[in-house]
């Protein structure tokens, strides 16, 4: 029986976070290896071999040692294509297709604004930085725009991709996570109907409460 | 029904699809959107990408859009056509990774510096030399990355020319027209992998297609 993934990473990171989802939607097991963000553990050489970037998170599966959360995503669903949710990266190439649509707008359009303002709302006050006004204001109007155009997708498709709850949706769920709760952001998503309605649906799966549970206990 | 690809010539996005195409000898047909004019921020067009951005990519009933997912489709569905773009097995774990680099790490990067030094002076607006200056900075960080796991490995993603690769084309080709091309020639590999890459008759034959427009 193969030895568990390797998973480094504090769970309070959104790009950990995101692979942990992914790993408990596909039942796939997993060790989680702390990596001391605070003492800089990250930017040192041993860390720097297995992440040369310096970031969270960085993962090993025997002799597979990859980086970039959805690229780590990605290959959990390809390698356990018939564990778990097997809906959540489709071997059918135009449902891929329309998943793979969905993943790049996320990482493209809606991680931008919502990183930057999670990173204002939930981490800087913590690392005593100060909040940004302008950047903040920015990334809301941009994040505003965003929410738009998902709110006008979700009208006609239950979830971003289609009628299952795919990687797109998923990837979503680190960023969201902390703007609607610590970020005081809940307004955007609940004055959107369709969006409303999508968020409370992702955000209330088994694997996502996993994920904010370890979050909590850390 | 031939595959059709909306965009302008001087979207670096529209170009990352054009080159796939080119890389695997696929007929299509392209279709002019008039961004000075607005064109993607229109009806017609918001139907095919709901962000009004370019390009938008129609295949028989498929419609995508985002350029890396339209590139990935192609390099699947079509992958016994001309290059190979994509490895087969446990390869793909690394070519997906530096995908995700080059959108992540690269791009952000590139496109500001684009933006500055090539698109703000076609358009009569003034170039931010700060923003210039941090951009290179961070770039520079990024080719010593690059440099390390170039001394490793031939391309980016495997020993072959992959997707991975061939995303970094739209954008290295204007920042290699700018002052900036003095990062990438610094870095013995790197420098290589450039030339290596953009020596590709793909790319030759995009950037015809964009002088003639």
């Amino acid at each position: 029986m193969a030895a568990p993934v390797k998973v480094y990473g504090p769970t309070l990171s959104t790009a950990v976070s995101r692979v942990l989802a992914c790993l408990l939607e596909k039942d796939v097991e997993f060790q989680l290896v702390p990596v001391n963000m605070a003492t800089g553990e990250h930017k040192k050489p041993e860390y720097l071999k297995i992440q040369p970037f310096g970031q969270v998170p960085a993962f090993q599966d025997e002799s597979i040692a990859i980086f970039e959360s959805r690229a780590i995503c990605r290959y959990i669903c390809e390698k356990h294509a018939d564990k778990g949710n097997k809906n959540l990266y489709s071997t059918n190439p135009l449902v891929k297709a329309s998943i793979e649509q969905w993943l790049e707008a996320e990482g493209q359009t809606y991680n931008p604004p919502s990183s930057a303002l999670v990173f204002q709302l939930a981490f800087a006050p913590r690392m005593n930085i100060k909040q940004d006004e302008e950047s903040i204001k920015l990334n809301d109007q941009k994040l505003s725009k965003v929410l738009d155009i998902y709110d006008q997708r979700l009208e006609s498709s239950r979830f971003l991709a289609g009628d299952e709850f795919t990687l797109a949706d998923l990837s979503h769920l680190p960023n969201t996570h902390y703007l609607v709760t610590v970020g005081n952001r809940g307004e955007a998503f609940s004055s959107r109907k369709n969006v409303d309605r999508w968020w409370n649906e992702i955000s209330s799966r088994d694997s996502w409460k996993k994920v904010v549970e370890m979050q909590k206990s850390k | 029904m031939v595959m059709k690809v909306h965009g302008s010539v001087l979207s670096t996005a529209a170009m990352r699809v054009l080159i796939v195409l080119n890389e695997k000898g696929l007929e299509f047909e392209f279709v002019p959107v008039d961004m000075r004019a607005g064109e993607h921020k229109k009806e017609h067009f918001l139907a095919l990408n709901p962000f009004g951005q370019v390009p938008a990519f129609e295949d028989g009933d498929l419609k995508l859009f985002e350029s890396r997912a339209i590139t990935q489709y192609i390099a699947h569905v079509y992958k016994d056509k001309g290059t190979p773009l994509v490895c087969e097995g446990k390869p793909m774990a690394t070519l997906g990774v530096w995908m995700e680099v080059e959108a992540h790490q690269f791009d952000p990067v590139g496109s500001k510096l684009q933006w500055e030094l090539l698109f703000k002076p076609m358009f009569g607006m003034a170039t931010d030399a700060a923003v210039v200056e941090e951009n290179e900075a961070k770039l520079a960080k990024v080719l010593d990355i690059y440099e390390a796991r170039l001394s490793q490995s031939k391309y980016l993603g495997s020993d072959c020319f992959t997707l991975a690769d061939l995303h970094h084309l739209p954008v290295l080709t204007n920042l290699m027209g700018t002052h900036v091309k003095k990062l990438f020639d610094a870095r013995p590999k790197v420098s290589a992998w450039v030339a290596d890459i953009m020596a590709r008759p793909a790319l030759a034959k995009v950037l015809a297609m964009r002088n003639q427009q």
